[in-house]
């Protein structure tokens, strides 16, 4: 079983601060991590290979620096690592970012590809689900539970709202984790070892096929045409009172403000 | 301090932290109130390689050494002993078979080991042989191509939970101290069974238990070194596993030093931080002093042994003796630095206060200690 999981090398956000002036995150000086939900992703990867053997690649797009994530997801037990980097491909929006991914899987190959619910930080939730569209696969998100797995079948919970759905598909498939699938294990020192020693692959525009005018800013169509932070207009008030002093007011006000 | 540690030192040091702080402190009082054994963490440090850390690569370890070793009991026993302890013990378990197994013991036992897939427990101790081992009267006759085991080990750490027992038993009483000899028990072999677990002041999360051997048969070729090595074994084990005491010593001191310090910024009486009160302060930098000449000890003494000199009872007898004693200080100092706050369980420098009592105790007392390095005194002051 060759099994894929996309990381994004992401700034901890319990770290960051955000510039008033320019409405930026402030990256100087913030450590980067992977993204949580991609160690899950991770995790339920090395799982399926100890139980049916196989290779579990990992794949970042981001700048040489993201190599380090890449050596960490080694050290946790990832058989190799692939650093897609260009300079072709700055500026990516999700739509591009999942175009340039879908050309390096489909030259790596997989049954399985694995990525997280949602990266910290963009936050968008659609690299997955778009990456899947340009592979022309199926996707099933926000998986919580893999139920069974075969060289050619899966059977996942997928989280809702109101419950869970249970999700068969043939393979290959993408599938995006959330964190309640399982715990990522800590890297082990064999595997730091190795990591250190690990030969990163690099990928570039060259080597995915990939046209030019659909990478980078270039091939973005978002336009950010403001960034801004929302200002916070918290107004409280208890509304004080019997239970039906209480009720009674409430629905008054409510009306009141033509919420009701 | 900087001690000067190689990159593979630090990359050891660093995951064991990591454990230590995400996977040990969130629930050691938990397992500390519930008297549990730490499985899932033996099972984190298992798969993250720590069993290994000391076992040569070609039997499936690290081939690092007792250096190294301290570094992690270190940063374990900075969060909680329970669980250092329970994963020392394997150390002193499989001393033995490493310093002393034939190399078919080796291939047999050591891949187990270092994947921690089979934790270890060390057995000498008996009612009437504590401080003095030459009490042991569990008795080992050779029958045919068995020997067979009979008497009763008290307070060993993992029985129960460990796959692999060593033992010291006497094949000849009449030769006394030369008469005890090592062996390696496997869990299920029959006759071998265990008493309750012991309920004791702390370190609760480690099991102590009996182990009761009644006409108990293992193979010859279970028998480590020669017969009559018995003791020798076990007192060259004992000196290998002692810096390790010692560096369980300077953990608990550590955590219990910062949780001090920490409460002592945050805590104001008299209209200021109580660390801005001299008392206070006097007593943190006596902790703090403590600690560091502990740690530089058991670190010099660790490398010392790896070094591979020959003689170091003396020297690890000392690194055991002094951080254990600084450890019992710090605790009793840190709890005193918090007030009542120290004597109470949503903090958890009681805890590190109960536990710490027994690093003066186990593997040889600490007047046990002071008696090793003043024997070697008198020996070496007699070839001056
Ligand atoms: C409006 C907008 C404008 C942007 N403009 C720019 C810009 O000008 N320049 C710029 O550098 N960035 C820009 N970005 C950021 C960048 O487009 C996104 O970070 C990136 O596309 C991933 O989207 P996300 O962070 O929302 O990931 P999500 O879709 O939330 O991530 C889901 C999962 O996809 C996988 N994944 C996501 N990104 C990667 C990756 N790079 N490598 C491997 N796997 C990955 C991971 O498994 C992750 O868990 C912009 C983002 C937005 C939303
Ligand atoms: C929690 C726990 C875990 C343990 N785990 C293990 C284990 O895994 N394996 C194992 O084999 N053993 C184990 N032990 C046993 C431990 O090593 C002994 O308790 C220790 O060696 C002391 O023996 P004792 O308790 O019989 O004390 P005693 O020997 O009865 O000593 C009582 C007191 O007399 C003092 N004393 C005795 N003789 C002398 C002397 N000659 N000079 C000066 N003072 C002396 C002692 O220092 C002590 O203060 C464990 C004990 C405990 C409590």
């Amino acid at each position: 079983m060759d099994i894929i999981v996309c990381i994004k090398q992401v700034p901890d956000t319990a770290e960051i601060r955000i510039n008033p002036e320019t409405n930026t995150l402030m990256r100087e000086g913030v450590p980067s991590i992977i993204n949580p939900f991609d160690l899950h992703a991770l995790e339920a990867a090395l799982q399926i290979r100890e139980q049916l053997g196989g290779r579990v690649t990992v794949l970042t797009m981001g700048p040489p620096q993201a190599e380090v994530s890449l050596r960490e997801a080694v050290s946790m037990g990832a058989d190799e690592a692939v650093l897609l980097s260009d300079r072709a491909f700055a500026g990516s929006d999700t739509w591009a970012t999942s175009y340039t991914l879908a050309r390096a899987i489909k030259k790596l190959g997989a049954h399985l590809i694995f990525c997280g619910k949602q990266a910290i930080d963009g936050d968008t939730a659609q690299v997955g689900p778009e990456t899947a569209e340009f592979l022309d696969m199926p996707h099933i998100s926000y998986i919580r539970k893999i139920e069974e797995v075969r060289d050619d079948y899966i059977r996942v919970e997928r989280m809702m709202d109101d419950g869970y759905d249970v999700v068969e598909s043939s393979l290959p498939v993408l599938l995006t984790v959330v964190r309640e699938l399982n715990q990522p294990r800590m890297p082990s020192l064999k595997g730091k070892m190795a990591a250190k020693k690990a030969v990163i692959k690099k990928m570039g525009m060259a080597d995915i096929d990939a046209r030019e005018e659909d990478l980078g800013l270039r091939g973005s169509p978002t336009q950010v045409k403001n960034i801004f932070a929302p200002e916070i207009r918290a107004e409280r008030r208890m509304i004080g009172g019997t239970a039906e002093e209480q009720v009674y007011t409430l629905i008054k006000e409510l009306r009141e403000s033509k919420c009701l | 301090m900087d001690y000067f540690l190689d990159e593979e030192q630090s990359m050891i040091r660093d995951l064991a932290r990591q454990i230590a702080d995400d996977k040990v402190m969130p629930v050691r009082a938990e397992l500390d109130e519930k008297e549990e054994f730490p499985w899932e963490i033996m099972k984190t440090l298992a798969q993250s390689d720590f069993f290994g850390i000391y076992v040569p690569e070609e039997y499936g370890g690290l081939g690092k050494g007792g250096f190294e070793l301290a570094l992690v009991i270190e940063e374990l026993s900075r969060a909680c002993l329970g669980v250092s302890t329970t994963y020392a013990a394997n150390a002193l378990g499989t001393y033995p078979i490493l310093l002393y197994g034939s190399d078919e013991q080796k291939r047999k036992y050591l891949p187990g080991i270092a994947s921690g897939e089979k934790l270890v427990a060390f057995g000498l101790t008996e009612a009437n042989a504590g401080s003095d081992a030459s009490g042991v009267q569990t008795t080992a006759k050779l029958e045919g191509s068995e020997y067979v085991l009979n008497g009763t080990k008290q307070w060993i750490t993992n029985g129960g939970e460990a796959e692999i027992y060593t033992i010291i038993a006497m094949t000849d009483k009449a030769k006394g101290a030369r008469g005890a000899s090592a062996f390696i028990v496997e869990k299920g072999t029959p006759g071998l069974s265990f008493g309750k677990k012991e309920n004791k002041l702390g370190i609760k999360a480690s099991s102590t238990r009996e182990l009761i051997f009644e006409n108990c048969r293992v193979p010859r070729e279970n028998l480590i070194g020669k017969q009559g090595m018995g003791f020798i074994i076990a007192m060259k084990t004992l000196d290998n596993s002692r810096t390790g005491v010692g560096a369980q010593g300077v953990g608990v001191a550590q955590g219990a030093f910062d949780a001090a310090a920490a409460y002592a910024r945050e805590r104001h009486q008299f209209g200021q931080p109580i660390i801005s009160i001299q008392a206070v302060q006097h007593m943190l930098a006596d902790m703090a002093t403590g600690i560091e000449a502990a740690r530089a000890l058991v670190y010099s003494v660790a490398r010392f042994i790896d070094s591979k000199v020959k003689d170091v009872s003396k020297e690890s007898a000392m690194a055991k003796l002094f951080a254990t004693d600084v450890a019992m200080k710090v605790t009793v100092d840190a709890v005193q630095v918090m007030g009542g706050a120290g004597y109470m369980k949503e903090y958890p420098v009681e805890k590190m206060m109960r536990d710490a009592k027994i690093l003066q105790i186990y593997e040889g007392t600490n007047q046990i200690q002071r008696n090793v390095i003043g024997q070697a005194i008198i020996k070496e002051s007699a070839r001056l």
